[in-house]
């Protein structure tokens, strides 16, 4: 019981923005609000929100190993795409029967992070570090890109998955809860929102109490110093390789619910836009916290859209644009730089009320 | 007893022999200065100690266990901590929280604010406690690390350079904590410039020259060796 409220207690601690009733109202009313929306929305528009919310998750594993670890990543998204292509292939081939499709959730977010495992050890233990941890990573999800691109022959195929080339895995079946009488299929509205929802509540969450652990605190001195992190006794690449393997969970996690919700999975979710975008959702919010991360890739992805409908040729460049005007105006994020701001206005005025 | 035995320890950068056949032998309880010229290769002994540097040949005793295969971290856990000559602090971190993580695999809950309180006690850092490392004075950072250093109790404390930076009555109170660890039981292996801080808390000096051990004994001893002022003034081969 205890421990249960230590660990609740590290909800709120140094490495994450935002602490006291304040900002846990804050946080019970978005919650509030998101689960009362789709009441009031469309199918469409709800599908679309869901959308948002699945690259939320791929932000978040950026935020944890770059922001957090101080390890720039440049290829989450080849874990993305693995964690896609083995969902599609598990469940092409095994159904969607007796739950299966949960199951097979699992197990893709695990193969990635397995991946992750091959991966981060030759990286860390072979001790590449800083710019060439970025080229490493983006070589290999440029790689996995090209290799999945020239699979469009018959002869590519496991089982009944056909990988079908630069066309993408197709059909695969969305997520089916059994359930006495008919099972409850989750399709791209409502009933994936939910689950989205709740799947983003528990890993921001999560996530704070991880950050704001003795775990967290290695982590950031990783970050700033991991010669002294290695001289006070952490085993500094075990650390970097958890933490790098978490990360990759979550952007497989980013990489099944994608292909669930458009039931599709395509070579360019792991080419060099792809890969470059999360990049910019993280710098943008603020790559050190977790709730500007959030707040960052779901405003810039709104907007993103938005400016993809008016114009889908400057939506890039204005991408690019964000990022330079990032690196010059607010380095750590608009979004943390705008909250730390709000922060130290809010103490000022209590300061002068008290 | 010897705490921390180096035999016949080489290193090579290339054709450059930086640690050439070493053997020094530190006593448990003692202070031992380790004093050079520029490019003796006094950091780099220490970076093989701590096994940053693997070496060429040679071996590293510590406490009786040869732990010249043993990664850093694990050297650390047998007994080992450092303070590096740049300060090695968490910049973007606050001073607490810097002691935080050096407390943290040690203590836990009420028990690791206490010791947090304590060593901010000692370190003269309470009401700096929430301001970034990074914004610290120089000695200020100095001394942090020396807390987070020593906050891990080691056996075998190593200082590369402890005052450089400092002002006179900061170096004199650096050896003042120095001594104060020692008669606490910790033993101490100090790179020096500074001869007033040397003459103030070392047991025994070695001189370190060209990668050799070049002389070795008391501080009135080292200072009265005529061939270890000719290396100082660079006439080592006159």
């Amino acid at each position: 019981m205890t421990g249960l409220l230590a660990m609740f207690r590290r909800l709120e601690g140094p490495q994450t923005v935002g602490r006291g009733p304040a900002f846990w109202g804050l946080f019970a009313l978005v919650l509030a609000v998101a689960l009362a929306y789709p009441l009031f929305s469309d199918g469409y528009t709800v599908g679309n929100t869901v959308y948002f919310f699945v690259w939320v998750f791929i932000a978040l594993s950026l935020c944890l190993i770059w922001g957090y670890g101080g390890s720039l990543s440049f290829g989450q998204t080849a874990f993305f795409g693995i964690a896609g292509y083995s969902y599609g292939i598990l469940t092409i081939n095994f159904g969607s029967g007796y739950g299966f499709t949960l199951l097979a959730l699992v197990m893709a977010v695990a193969i990635a992070a397995l991946f992750a495992v091959l991966l981060g050890y030759f990286m860390f233990f072979g001790r590449i570090a800083g710019v060439f941890l970025g080229i490493v990573t983006l070589a290999v999800t440029l790689m996995l890109e090209r290799f999945m691109a020239q699979t469009a022959g018959p002869e590519w195929h496991i089982g009944a998955a056909r990988l079908n080339g630069f066309n993408g895995m197709s059909a695969m079946p969305p997520l089916t809860i059994p359930w006495p009488g008919e099972p409850i299929v989750l399709f791209a509205d409502v009933g994936l929102y939910y689950l989205v929802l709740g799947l983003l509540a528990f890993v921001y969450l999560a996530l704070r109490i991880l950050m704001n652990s003795s775990f967290g605190n290695v982590i950031v001195a990783i970050r700033e110093n991991p010669e002294r992190a290695e001289m006070l006794g952490y085993d500094v690449r075990k650390y970097q390789l958890i933490t790098f393997v978490i990360g990759a969970a979550l952007a497989g996690l980013s990489g099944v619910l994608y292909t669930v919700w458009g039931q599709y999975i395509t070579p360019s979710s792991m080419g060099m836009t792809a890969a470059a975008l999360p990049l910019i959702w993280v710098a943008v919010g603020g790559r050190s916290d977790l709730t500007s991360t959030v707040i960052g890739t779901l405003v810039v992805l709104a907007a993103f859209q938005a400016l993809t409908i008016y114009g889908s040729q400057y939506a890039l460049v204005f991408m690019g644009v964000l990022l330079v005007l990032t690196v010059l105006i607010a380095p750590n994020g608009l979004v943390l730089g705008a909250m730390n701001w709000l922060g130290r206005i809010a103490s000022r005025l209590t300061q002068r009320a008290g | 007893m010897s705490l921390l035995e180096l035999r016949k320890l080489n290193k090579h950068f290339g054709g450059l022999h930086v640690t050439n056949s070493v053997d020094l032998t530190l006593r448990a309880g003692e202070i031992h200065c380790l004093i050079g010229p520029n490019g003796a290769g006094k950091s780099t002994l220490f970076r093989l100690i701590l096994g940053e540097h693997r070496p060429g040949s040679g071996d590293i005793l510590f406490a009786g266990e040869n732990i010249t295969a043993l990664k850093s971290f694990a050297r650390i856990h047998r007994g080992l901590s450092v303070k590096f000559q740049v300060p090695g602090v968490f910049k973007g971190l606050s001073v607490r929280q810097n002691l935080e993580i050096a407390l943290q695999s040690r203590h836990r809950g009420g028990e690791l604010e206490a010791e947090i309180g304590r060593l901010l006690a000692f370190l003269g850092l309470e009401s700096e406690q929430t301001q970034i490392a990074g914004n610290l004075s120089h000695g200020q950072k100095q001394w942090l690390e020396i807390g987070m250093a020593i906050s891990l109790k080691p056996r075998l404390l190593l200082l590369d350079e402890p005052t450089a930076g400092m002002s006179p009555e900061e170096t004199h109170m650096t050896g003042e904590m120095v001594q104060r660890l020692n008669a606490g039981g910790m033993t101490v292996l100090a790179i020096e410039h500074d001869m007033a801080f040397v003459r103030q808390v070392a047991h025994r000096v070695t001189v370190l020259h060209l990668g050799q051990v070049f002389a070795q004994g008391s501080i009135d001893e080292i200072v009265a060796d005529e061939r270890v002022a000719a290396i100082y003034l660079g006439q080592a081969h006159a």
